[in-house]
């Protein structure tokens, strides 16, 4: 490290930030109804704006470079994975040397190191072990995804925050924005989500189409593709050959040993095409990604954070689509709510018997059509009425089971509850979080005829 | 010695998430690739990053500035572990050991220079790349460089970031493509005119067989070469074309299920339009088939060579279609009956290579060349694409500037979507037209913003009237906008700009896909960008 007196001074902020305040200073006629610009406009992003960003990988490095250089300075990045060789051809924050580390935390130090000033904050785990108050202090949450599941589950985190009033209007204060980008190959999308106003995850879910799995009858009967051969081996035969072994994709000898069986397989029935790269591509289902296409939808992201956060010009409405395959196709389409979402809605409505404990509460969760939830925890304003994990906190709140929930919520007629525990999704259990409205039978009567006798 | 092992990346693992899109022939053309970079700000340096992530083979960066403050505000390559170290250091110096830390396969080079007196001064230093990107020029040098590059054969690729605007526009003599890869393209099966061997084959198929689990299992392929020649045998011939004959020809599969739930026959009723396509060669094909480079002599290229080989296979072998592409999609059937299939298809799409190897032969012996200088690669992957090729031709800047086709131009500015990318067009040349008058870009200095909105606009109507569009209105807001823009590189839109770049480099040096056809217009404000042809 250099001693830092015998150097000159660094630059002042106002002469390093010029071009970005250049936007944020001067007014402007095509801007947000709420942009007041101003030269501290930045300090005040920089000082009052958290910004978390979900994934490190091809988008999540990129978004946090765009976002460094946005004037955002407190920014928080969660992902579970390691880097992998074949993450280096386009997440550029990662070296060969790093091959095994957590992404969160390479990423966030390598660009801390770049840009003076900026602090990101790295968590190396599962979105699901975070508490739900962890993501309500992010005033944005920009999504770096290539999961579905992933997606929607920070999309129900997110939307779990919007409050509605009496009249079932969304509380725009209680909205917390998501600003989301997917690419696969040379196609790409960005999209603003605005809880209570734009459409969610959820009220446009038939935008992700679940992927297309093999007849298993067309797998073990009449095989026709080097694809059919693969997933023979990787979910019939494996599973024959090594009773209670499960097979790993991210282990060689594993793979190595699906390539093989399908090649046999493939000759046997005369197919061709069946390859070790085929292979890896089809079991662990891997979307073609490079450079580029990153580069441009989290630089369509980090531009419309920042839009959000200063109304420094009009938001993108709402959903934006990039396709290079032919030309440079760009289109924007407004899509509209689903006014009966699950997620960003109200919240499903459920009556209860006043005498109802929150084991029969939790049992009727599982039957219900609309939730079809197992294992659920359930949360009432951030305080914990019964959680499945840790141990600790199941033993702590396991005496709640056998109290009623109207005891429970303090004797509140109507009260808002979070659920979260495993739910079916395209055929899988995927983790789920739900808000729930819960009315108590028989009290809503009583507290109508209390209102009214008092007024 | 293990430690040294674990810091080496093997390329076939480090680029497989690449080379499931563009394959080893588009990563050896990308490696062979040199780029050259004039101006290394962010617009310029986001765009080779991704290039150097991907394994291009060198990249050379020309530029004479040095490390400014602003740099550090929004170029993330120049900055460093200590940000004032790069401080007056060379600019495209900082930028390029960044560079070589992502990827040390790629050749990374600097020259000191302003891009502005390499163009001037240097003209024949261009000759030496595959692809010259160009950014932050303003239209005078770009002007010189696109005519420095057409005159050799280079590919131009300008790029601008402009606040919440911005441009990218590729400019070359003609670009073909052989390997398309559009993303939704009718399968080749010629269900309306089977040739013996297919028709053969499922003939020796009994579709009336009332086994249930062989009915279930017929191909559909085999179903409507079946049912269109019942078809045509009970009219006259013809194939289902009118509506209704479709619809008839729907309930002769459905009266041919044994079950409700065949899935081969589903599949028949959903693929029944194939029977009724229109036979022969797309207008796509046509035009490039009629051009007049396929007219070929020994200074044509590979490609238009084979599209004069095509033109003759059409003629004559082709019976008026072209080479059989000769892969089926997958389809509910026995393995048996798929595998057959599939073999009567490639042994089709073989001969037809066959034949069109022949006549190359025959063309290039006739213009001069030896003809085995075409590799029967080349040949079969041409063969293969004969319905996807593409021919990019772009108009110079010089033709764009001085000669717009006005109706082109007018249509734009009526059309809903595209006026406001129009305007953007406009108000970028606008501004380099004031910079030369007053040496500095509009709305630099926050005093003079309120003078140089009118400015501005004297500025556009000039671009506008020279264009020979006088009286077109230009948007008072976009005007007033691109002031308060004031040239700054706003770090985002630099990324997002440098992406578009770098993408169309990437399809421009493979030879895959298409690549951009004009200028693409960034629109910051809603992000609905467009694309003019000009
Ligand atoms: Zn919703």
């Amino acid at each position: 490290m250099a001693s830092p007196d015998a150097e000159a001074p660094p630059p002042t902020e106002p002469e390093r930030w010029r071009d970005l305040d250049i936007l944020l200073s001067r007014p402007g006629n095509l801007v947000h109804a709420t942009f007041q610009p101003s030269p501290g406009l930045r300090d005040d992003i920089g000082s009052f704006v958290e910004v978390l960003v979900v994934g490190a990988g091809g988008l999540g490095c990129e978004l946090l470079k765009d976002l460094a250089l946005s004037g955002f300075k407190n920014l928080h990045v969660i992902d579970m994975d390691t880097i992998d060789v074949s993450n280096l051809n386009r997440q550029f924050l990662f070296r060969v040397q790093d091959v095994g580390k957590p992404k969160a935390e390479v990423a966030a130090k390598r660009v801390m190191e770049r840009v003076s000033g900026v602090n990101i904050v790295p968590h190396f785990c599962r979105i699901e072990d975070k508490e739900l108050e962890f993501y309500n202090q992010f005033q944005i949450i920009v999504l770096g995804l290539d999961s579905i599941e992933a997606r929607s589950y920070i999309n129900s985190v997110a939307c779990g925050f919007l409050e509605y009033d009496s009249d079932d209007k969304p509380i725009p204060k209680t909205a917390k924005p998501m600003v989301d980008g997917g690419t696969e190959g040379f196609k790409g999308h960005a999209r603003v989500i605005m809880p209570g106003t734009t459409p969610c995850f959820e009220c446009n879910i038939w935008l992700f189409p679940p992927q297309v799995k093999f007849p298993l009858c067309t797998l073990a009967e009449t095989p026709r593709t080097a694809a059919h051969c693969i997933e023979y081996a990787h979910l019939i035969k494996w599973d024959e050959v090594h009773t209670g072994k499960p097979f790993d994709a991210d282990n060689a000898e594993h793979m190595q040993w699906i390539y093989s069986e399908a090649l046999q397989r493939a000759e046997l029935f005369g197919i061709s095409g069946v390859t070790y790269s085929l292979t890896q591509g089809v079991v662990k289902n891997i979307i073609p990604a490079i450079a580029s296409t990153n580069a441009i939808i989290s630089a369509a992201c980090a531009l419309e954070a920042l839009k959000l956060v200063s109304g420094c010009s009009k938001s993108v409405l709402n959903y934006l689509t990039y396709n290079g395959l032919v030309g440079t196709h760009i289109k924007v389409t407004e899509f509209v709510r689903d006014t009966d979402c699950l997620v960003c809605g109200p919240g499903t409505l459920i009556e209860l018997d006043t005498s109802s404990t929150l084991s029969e509460f939790i049992k009727m969760l599982e039957k219900h059509p609309k939730l079809l939830m197992s294992k659920a925890s359930v949360t009432h304003e951030g305080n914990n009425l019964y959680m499945q994990s840790p141990e600790v906190l199941e033993q702590m709140t396991r005496q709640n089971l056998s109290i009623p929930m109207f005891e429970l919520l303090k004797g509140a007629s109507f009260v808002t509850v979070h659920v979260s525990g495993m739910a079916e999704s395209n055929g899988n259990k995927v983790s789920s979080l739900r808000k729930l409205r819960v009315l108590f039978k028989g009290v809503e009567e009583a507290s109508k005829m209390d209102t009214t006798e008092s007024s | 010695m293990a430690a040294a092992a674990v810091a080496v990346a093997e390329p076939k693992t480090k680029y497989d998430r690449q080379l499931r899109i563009w394959g080893d022939q588009g990563q050896a053309a990308l490696e062979k690739a040199s780029i050259c970079l004039l101006n290394s700000g962010p617009t310029g340096t986001e765009a080779l990053k991704n290039l150097v992530l991907g394994g291009i083979g060198s990249v050379t960066v020309v530029d004479g500035s040095k490390v400014e403050p602003s740099d550090l505000g929004n170029n993330f390559l120049c900055n460093s572990r200590v940000n004032k170290e790069c401080l007056g250091q060379s600019r495209a110096q900082s930028v390029c050991s960044f560079l070589q830390e992502l990827n040390d396969a790629v050749k990374v080079k600097y020259v000191e220079e302003s891009p502005g007196t390499m163009i001037d001064t240097n003209p024949s230093f261009f000759s030496q790349f595959t692809v010259v990107i160009a950014t932050q020029l303003p239209e005078s040098s770009l002007l010189k460089l696109d005519g420095i590059c057409r005159a050799a054969d280079i590919v131009l690729v300008a790029a601008r970031s402009y606040g919440l605007t911005g441009l990218v526009r590729v400019s070359v003599k003609e670009h073909c493509v052989i390997e398309s890869k559009p993303d939704h393209f009718l399968d080749d099966l010629r269900l309306h005119n089977p040739w013996t061997e297919l028709k053969q084959f499922a003939k020796s198929i009994d579709i009336c067989d009332k086994d249930p689990v062989v009915h279930k299992h017929t191909p559909y392929i085999v179903i409507l070469v079946r049912l269109a020649e019942k078809w045509a045998d009970a009219h006259d011939g013809k194939l289902p074309s009118t509506r209704q004959e479709k619809r008839e020809f729907k309930d002769l599969i459905r009266a041919h299920m044994l079950n409700v739930d065949e899935e081969n026959y589903k599949e028949a009723v959903e693929s029944s339009y194939k029977v009724s396509v229109t036979p022969g060669i797309s207008t796509e094909i046509r035009q490039i088939i009629d051009d007049s480079s396929s007219e070929v002599n020994l200074s044509s290229s590979d490609f238009w060579v084979l599209v004069a080989a095509l033109k003759e296979f059409i003629a004559n072998e082709g019976n008026g279609d072209l080479p059989l592409e000769g892969t089926i999609p997958d389809m509910t059937s026995q393995t048996e009956y798929y595998v057959s299939l599939q073999k009567i298809y490639q042994a089709k799409a073989e001969t037809d290579c066959l034949a069109m190897e022949h006549r190359v032969k025959n063309i290039l012996k006739r213009i001069g060349r030896h003809p085995d200088s075409i590799s029967r690669a080349y040949i079969k992957t041409f063969c293969k694409n004969a319905r996807k090729l593409r021919v990019c031709r772009y108009r110079s800047m010089e033709e764009e500037f001085n000669a717009p086709v006005i109706s082109e131009v007018q249509k734009y500015f009526a059309d809903e979507d595209s006026c406001f990318a129009m305007n953007f067009y406009i108000l970028l040349r606008a501004v380099d037209r004031l910079a030369a008058n007053y040496s500095r870009l509009p709305g630099i200095f926050d005093s003079e913003i309120d003078e140089d909105v009118p400015r501005l606009k004297v500025a556009a109507v000039s671009v506008l009237s020279d264009m020979g569009l006088n009286g077109t209105s230009l948007s008072e807001d976009l005007v007033t906008e691109v002031c308060r823009f004031a040239g700054a590189e706003i770090h985002p839109v630099a990324a997002f700009i440098g992406g578009v770049a770098s993408q169309e480099v990437i399809k421009l040096v493979t030879k895959q896909f298409v690549p951009l056809m004009g200028t693409f217009i960034f629109n910051g404000i809603d992000l609905k960008s467009q694309v003019l042809a000009l």
